[in-house]
């Protein structure tokens, strides 16, 4: 198959890369620009972005003695990534930019420029399986499973697609690099949000929307416990940084519950409010198999890396909903919920949906 | 492999390599004293007066430099300081918008940090600088001008400047005139007395020599300000180790090309024009750009409307067929090439341009496997470009 490669400059991508090379596919290599202004040779590098990051990518594709293209993704990114972040937040929500990020650029605008120039697939350096199949599952390495963000792709997406990585641990990985005198086999892990480079959500949040000064109430008794520069600063469940004025009655923490933009209100109560048992969500993608027609048990996923729940999930129509088996703390709107069926052979995507309540 | 990017560099001649090697076995810096030493300085003297030679100049106006860039800096930087230095009045540099990136950013550098001011002279729709906005420029601000910058041929589009009256011009006001001349020397006759220009660029690599080794032609009576300090071994003008066997390689390449110039602008011109005719033929909307008649030989330029530069380019490489969008870099990505802009073209039909370069060791195979391939890649390029329906 001729296959595009998509090189971050990071360990993942270019072993990836390798393999779709030693796998026999006719492999080209391409760095997506997605920054704007990126910033020249920041130090410590995370994978992504950077100058440095686009030379990185290039030196592992010259390695590899693949050809090498730089694919300027820069204003689709910032459209469908950075402004539906901004956006989401101001509307109460919590995104995951990585999950938009695969839904609209890498297995969108970058797949769909692929196939048009003759590509059959995009390979890349996700930690998630995809077999013959055409099921995804989660990676054998649970700490470094990416499936989660990768459970909005549609099928037609995922059969353009290609995770060479899904049966090897990270550390495997690394190693195979160094074996393949890759230079970034050492390369620092990427973490955080790639287009914050200080790690400051809530400044760069405040830079765009604004500060806006409004009241932490106390869901039980209504009153005002604090004051905020701003609710879309804020996530279900967060527990730190609320800087209340008045400890709570019992004495014990409070957590947010909620936060409503109307209003421009941040809710805080005791940890047990933030307990879920029905999850409601929009958008459902269901790839792992056909659509369930009522009820179907499976465990679901409510946010990254976040725990998992046996439930009952049901698709209706542009609406799921799930009932938890047991409570959940913390979930918020505008993650994912992922439905997972356990396989010995690697837990099962079966759908996801973006969380409304 | 169709190798179809000789403006970015072409093959070493044999001869040049060989003088090279040969060259480049022998111990011997050209400033030391003892007998190697002055078997090197042989070798360079001996090709700063083949260089002259070939190019219309003296041999105490060649100063060799690490290539084409250093020596467009040099002379637009050095020349700049040094008539400020001279008047500080002289701070106004007159340039093209269609420069090379190493004279454009130098005068941009020169812009914000240096105090300079800069006359930006514009070109019509085939590339072309007139004489008469270059004479409006001077009868307006040429008591303040410190120099002239305006290239013999340019890189992209491949238009050949009208330099001799340009550089009249400048005379008139007694402003020097810098060329660059890296794409025209071997391509087209070049002659630096007889063009009337204060100093001009020329480079190995782009006509069968070494990279990284160059020159300077800088008229004897012309001051300029060092980059690079040290030894002073060039005139005082340029310090650094002469590169004994790159300069013996580099006068072979200047000699040769500029002997045979004639005949081989002639056989290339003819693939050329068949090459663009059958572009032509075979995708029939294209847009040819550049000087029609007044380009250099080895040049063709195309927009394609409907498509992208970097597409075609990737499209076109997997089938063994090197070109160039012939847009700078920044960042690794892509962006419109100035040039096209310059000379009128919307930010659309910029990105859809590809340039073809031959030279010495082009063939009718290279074209025909151009031909081959371009219409197929055209399709899908227009295809990845067309707008899709958003998710």
């Amino acid at each position: 198959m001729r296959v595009l490669a998509a090189m971050s400059g990071g360990v993942d991508s270019a072993v990836a890369a390798a393999r779709a090379v030693q796998a026999g596919h006719d492999v080209t290599g391409v760095h997506l620009a997605l920054a704007r202004n990126p910033q020249t040779y920041r130090t410590g590098a995370r994978g992504c972005c950077t100058l440095e990051d686009s030379r990185d990518a290039r030196r592992a594709a010259d390695v590899l003695g693949i050809p090498f293209y730089v694919w300027d993704m820069a204003d689709r990114f910032h459209a469908d990534v950075v402004d539906d972040f901004v956006a989401e937040y101001a509307a109460g929500r919590t995104p995951n930019p990585c999950l938009r990020c695969n839904e609209k650029i890498k297995f969108a605008a970058v797949l769909d420029r692929a196939v048009a120039l003759g590509f059959d697939a995009v390979v890349t350096g996700h930690h998630a399986r995809l077999g013959p199949d055409g099921l995804l599952r989660r990676s054998v390495d649970a700490a470094k499973d990416q499936s989660y963000v990768l459970a909005v792709l549609t099928r037609e997406q995922l059969d353009r697609s290609i995770f060479p990585l899904g049966d090897s641990t990270k550390a495997q990985v690394r190693q195979e690099a160094a074996d393949r005198g890759l230079a970034v086999a050492d390369k620092p892990d990427s973490h955080d949000i790639c287009f914050i480079a200080d790690g400051d959500t809530r400044g760069f949040l405040a830079q765009r929307l604004g500060e806006t000064p409004g009241d932490v109430v106390d869901a039980s008794t209504g009153a005002v416990v604090g004051q905020h520069a701003g609710a879309y600063a804020y996530t279900v469940g967060q527990r730190r940084g609320l800087h209340l004025d008045r400890p709570a009655p019992d004495g014990r923490p409070r957590y947010v519950l909620s936060i409503t933009p109307k209003t421009n209100t941040v809710t805080v109560g005791p940890a047990e409010a933030l307990e879920v048992t029905e999850v409601t969500a929009t958008r459902p993608v269901w790839t792992g198999g056909p659509r369930p027609d009522g009820p179907i048990e499976c465990e679901v996923q409510l946010r990254a890396h976040g725990v998992v729940v046996p439930a009952a999930v049901t698709v209706d129509g542009d609406a799921l909903h799930a009932d938890l088996r047991h409570p959940v703390r913390g979930v918020a709107a505008g993650q994912a919920i992922v439905a997972y069926r356990p396989d010995p052979a690697g837990d099962i995507v079966l759908g996801s949906a973006t969380i409304t309540s | 492999m169709a190798y179809l990017d000789h403006a970015a560099t072409t093959p070493m001649l044999d001869e040049a390599l060989e003088a090279y090697v040969a060259t480049a076995r022998e111990v011997g810096n050209a400033s030391s004293l003892h007998a190697s030493g002055r078997r090197a300085r042989r070798r360079v003297e001996e090709s700063r007066e083949r260089v002259a030679a070939a190019l219309g100049a003296r041999p105490s106006e060649v100063i060799f430099t690490g290539g084409g860039t250093e020596s467009d800096n040099l002379a637009v930087k050095g020349i700049f300081w040094a008539r400020r230095d001279a008047d500080a009045g002289r701070r106004r540099v007159i340039s093209s918008a269609v420069e090379h990136h190493a004279v454009l950013d130098a005068v941009e550098w020169l812009d914000r940090h240096e105090g300079a001011e800069v006359g930006w002279l514009p070109v019509d729709g085939a590339g072309r600088l007139h004489p008469d906005a270059l004479r409006a420029e001077l009868a307006e601000h040429g008591d303040r001008a410190a120099l002239v910058t305006a290239m013999w041929a340019n890189n992209e589009v491949g238009t050949v400047q009208r330099v001799g009256e340009l550089a009249a011009v400048a005379a008139e006001y007694d402003v020097p005139f810098h060329t660059d001349a890296i794409q025209a020397v071997g391509q087209v006759p070049v002659d630096f007395a007889a063009s009337g220009v204060a100093a001009l660029t020329v480079t190995g690599h782009k006509l069968g020599g070494p990279v990284g080794v160059g020159a300077l032609l800088l008229g004897r009576d012309v001051a300029a300000v060092p980059l690079l300090h040290g030894g002073g071994q060039e005139r005082d003008v340029r310090s650094g180790t002469l590169d004994a066997a790159g300069i013996v390689a580099f006068a072979v390449a200047v000699e040769t090309t500029v002997k045979g110039q004639q005949e081989y602008a002639a056989g290339v011109a003819a693939l050329r024009d068949d090459l663009v005719r059958r572009v032509r033929q075979a995708v029939p909307e294209v847009i040819f750009n550049g000087d029609p008649a007044d380009r250099l030989p080895g040049n063709a330029h195309f927009s394609f409307p409907g498509c992208e530069g970097d597409a075609l380019l990737l499209l076109l490489d997997a089938q063994g067929i090197a070109c160039s969008t012939g847009s700078a870099c920044s960042a690794g990505v892509a962006q419109p090439s100035h040039v096209l802009l310059a000379m009128g073209a919307d930010d659309d039909r910029a990105r859809s341009s590809l340039r073809f370069s031959l030279g010495h060791t082009s063939t009718t195979a290279d074209v025909d496997a151009l031909i081959a391939a371009l219409p197929g890649a055209v399709e899908r390029a227009r295809r990845a470009a067309a707008p899709r329906t958003p998710r």
